[in-house]
């Protein structure tokens, strides 16, 4: 359990106190992952299947090697999506599924509202992966722990978003889960990236990258998929790069010293992020995907392990 | 002949005729023999008790998809007629997006076949505005009317083309046809899985704004002043699609339109509050808080004249999916008087004007006979008890499908006896 719950699905139904037990315990499980011998039996025999209906590298080896570590069984299941028309329903698949007795199923779905409705329908902890344009948990949390980890703590700090707010998972779990730490959220693109109504979610709405990143301590350049390009939200990357790109230049003339780059991944480079920013001094992206592995070992023991009960923490397994 | 009924003791309310009041109604051979105050009862009539009750006339929807021919898993015509009758209408108007599109007579006549070997509700087929729904070409009204059509609606593949949308507005003058339409900009909305607005930003979902709506509104009433022809809009849901209507009728345009139980008491929000349920995923969508208050004062100044169900019928497989794949449409014959009722304890909606909204109107508006109980009018009488509390239990409603985001949901008032040309074809409890 993850305080009360029972699934990890979206941020926006998480409090502070939940969040914050995550991000406690994914410290003591960064430790875990940067000893030689990077295993603990905390999660022995129980099974966690990964249920991807999107391709994902990153996300799926994250969880794949966070239960791994944690000495879970992990199997990754990919599956086509599904429809009325063709092929299996999700509603079969997690029966299927179900029947296979999993302690936890990760999934992955281009359906907003795709994991609420598995975790209806099973009976075992449902984690997402990122479902449409809804929530991405794991990533909001590892967001979260990554600017802490730098910062020390997200309380008064300013943070910005840019890119495809519209279509974007990543941009809603960070808006819930960093306003629960006390973070103010700005975000930035242009308006046809800008849904309706994100400024009932607290975020405070910038149309010019100047000055969405003026006095910002940490920034999240999203990703700017192709197939939006000619949907049409923008005309082309060449003059979303220009207005809405970050390069050296730029981030030397708008950011603050100590203001931190993080990027979801994986990077268009040349688009949303220049090479020199993406590997220079202020990008913190690495630190991202080692944190999010840390992250994701607590979802999964928080859900999954004894919790509560007699087994203790993975630290105190460890030294035993 | 069919049996001699009295209804006694039950409040009868017939805004048509102006009447309500504790009355005793008198049913021989199939029609209203009579409505009075002390009415000396035969022994051998049939007693309904009517005490604690509304008598009205039997509700009238405008808007209904039976789904006979061709996709019968979901409904058919004799599952729709019961759904009905259990809900207190004696009469629907079939929708024309059935397989084959309601587009010629031979369709025409096997609904009516099939309405009649049921013997439920009056079942009025509503044809194709085009050939084939396809926006092409105009279908035969000609030949619809002669067999029986009585409005014609593209409604599920609404007509795209300004042109020809004109064109059928003005042919159907020749017939008094009226043209019942779904408004919707297919370019402008997308995509969509529900209403654009915070709510489907919170969720990650595509939005339809409520501008994909209004500009066809818009559109067709700009059309129907340049043609005269008769225009019926279907399912309000947008504040500015009310506000427009409303204009259309101060200027005199013959226009009438219709809402639904679900805009006129549900709102986005509850896509969030049931976790993606499907059961709250139709077309049009649950709207923002302000449009659903606008047709609720739509409806109560009469800008809006009728209430519709839009009874969509879907299979278990159709909803059970992730919220952008599964169908629009909601099941709602056996919970709209529950669920208008509502209306009347907030005090948006007088009793009177929810059971005009029922009956009389929705009559005026396809030009249909009934609505009323004066003397010699066919016997077709809806009686509601307006106390009863019960819990909508989708697998104990008569429509072969489900999908109601009613389910589970505590209701008050509820449909008793309905009779149709004096027949008594429903009772609450009665089983069939």
């Amino acid at each position: 359990m993850i305080g009360r719950h029972r699934h990890c699905i979206a941020l926006e139904d998480f409090s502070r106190e939940e969040i914050v037990e995550v991000l406690d315990l994914a410290l003591s499980m960064k430790e875990v992952l940067r000893r030689p011998l990077k295993k603990v039996p905390t999660l022995r025999g129980k099974s966690v299947v990964n249920l991807f209906f999107e391709s994902s590298t990153r996300t799926r080896s994250s969880f794949e090697i966070a239960a791994k570590v944690l000495s879970a069984d992990a199997l990754n299941w990919t599956a086509t999506g599904s429809s009325v028309s063709k092929g299996e329903t999700l509603l079969d698949t997690a029966r299927n599924l179900e029947a296979m007795r999993p302690d936890v199923i990760v999934v992955r779905h281009a359906s907003s509202g795709a994991p609420a409705f598995l975790a209806r329908h099973v009976k075992c902890s449902v984690v997402s992966a990122g479902d449409g344009a809804h929530e991405h948990p794991s990533q909001g949390l590892l967001d979260c722990f990554t600017i802490r980890e730098r910062l020390g703590s997200l309380s008064g700090r300013t943070v910005a978003i840019v890119g495809d707010i519209s279509h974007s998972r990543v941009a809603r779990s960070d808006l819930h889960a960093l306003q629960k730490l006390g973070a103010k959220v700005r975000v930035c693109g242009p308006p046809t990236m800008i849904p309706q109504g994100i400024e009932r979610l607290g975020a405070e709405v910038f149309h010019e990258l100047e000055k969405a990143v003026a006095g910002a301590d940490a920034v999240v350049m999203l990703r700017i998929q192709h197939e939006r390009i000619g949907d049409p939200l923008i005309p082309g990357t060449r003059e979303y790069s220009r207005l809405w790109g970050l390069n050296a230049r730029k981030a030397a003339e708008w950011l603050k010293p100590e203001c931190l780059i993080l990027h979801p991944g994986p990077i268009n480079r040349g688009v949303e992020l220049s090479s020199d920013v993406a590997d220079g001094p202020r990008s913190v992206i690495l630190d991202q995907v080692e944190n999010g592995v840390a992250v994701r070992m607590a979802i999964l023991y928080l859900l999954a392990g004894a919790g509560a009960t007699t087994e203790g923490a993975p630290a105190e397994k460890a030294t035993a | 002949m069919s049996e001699t009924i009295f209804i006694e003791g039950g409040r009868v309310i017939d805004p048509q005729s102006g009447l309500d009041g504790v009355r005793t109604v008198v049913i021989r051979d199939g029609r209203i023999a009579e409505v009075g105050e002390r009415v000396e009862r035969p022994r051998e009539a049939r007693l309904v008790d009517g005490r604690g009750k509304w008598v009205t006339p039997g509700f009238l929807d405008l808007h209904v998809h039976l789904r006979e021919p061709g996709q019968e898993y979901k409904e058919t015509v004799q599952s729709g007629a019961r759904a009905a009758v259990a809900g207190g209408f004696t009469a629907v108007c079939a929708m024309a997006n059935t397989l084959p599109p309601n587009d010629n007579a031979t369709v025409t006549e096997l609904v009516l076949a099939r309405a009649a070997a049921a013997g439920l509700a009056r079942v009025y087929p509503v044809g194709c505005v085009s050939r084939g729904q396809k926006g092409e070409e105009l279908a035969e009204y000609g030949e619809l009317k002669a067999a029986g059509c009585v409005a014609l609606s593209d409604d599920g593949r609404p007509v795209q083309n300004p042109a020809l949308m004109r064109r059928a507005l003005e042919y159907a003058r020749v017939f008094g046809l009226t043209l019942a339409v779904h408004e919707e900009d297919p370019h402008l909305a997308g995509r969509w899985s529900m209403n654009e607005g915070p709510v489907a930003t919170r969720l990650g979902l595509k939005g339809y704004p409520a501008q994909a709506e209004e500009v066809m509104v818009l559109r067709d009433l700009a059309l129907a002043d340049l043609t005269g022809g008769r225009l019926h809009l279907q399912h309000v849901s947008t504040a500015g699609s009310v506000r427009a209507v409303r204009e259309a009728k101060r200027r005199g345009l013959p226009v009438t339109a219709e809402a639904t139980p679900h805009h006129l008491t549900l709102s986005d929000e509850e896509v969030a509050r049931s976790g993606y349920d499907t059961d709250f995923k139709m077309n049009p969508p649950l709207r923002g808080e302000a449009d659903v208050r606008a047709v609720r004062e739509g409806l109560a100044d009469g800008t809006l004249d009728c209430i519709a169900t839009d009874h969509a019928p879907h299979a278990v497989e159709e909803k059970q999916l992730e919220f952008d794949a599964a169908l629009n449409g909601i099941i709602g014959l056996e919970t709209a008087f529950a669920a208008c009722l509502e209306l009347v304890r907030q005090g948006v909606l007088s009793e009177r004007r929810l059971v005009e909204a029922f009956t009389g109107a929705p009559a005026r508006c396809f030009g249909l006979q009934g609505g009323t109980l004066v003397r010699g009018a066919p016997a077709d009488v809806a009686v509601l008890d307006p106390g009863l509390e019960w819990t909508c239990d989708p697998a104990a409603l008569h429509s072969r499908s489900r999908n109601t985001p009613w389910k589970g949901r505590r209701l008050v008032g509820r449909c008793t006896h309905t009779l149709v040309d004096g027949r008594l074809v429903h009772q609450l409890g009665g089983g069939r």
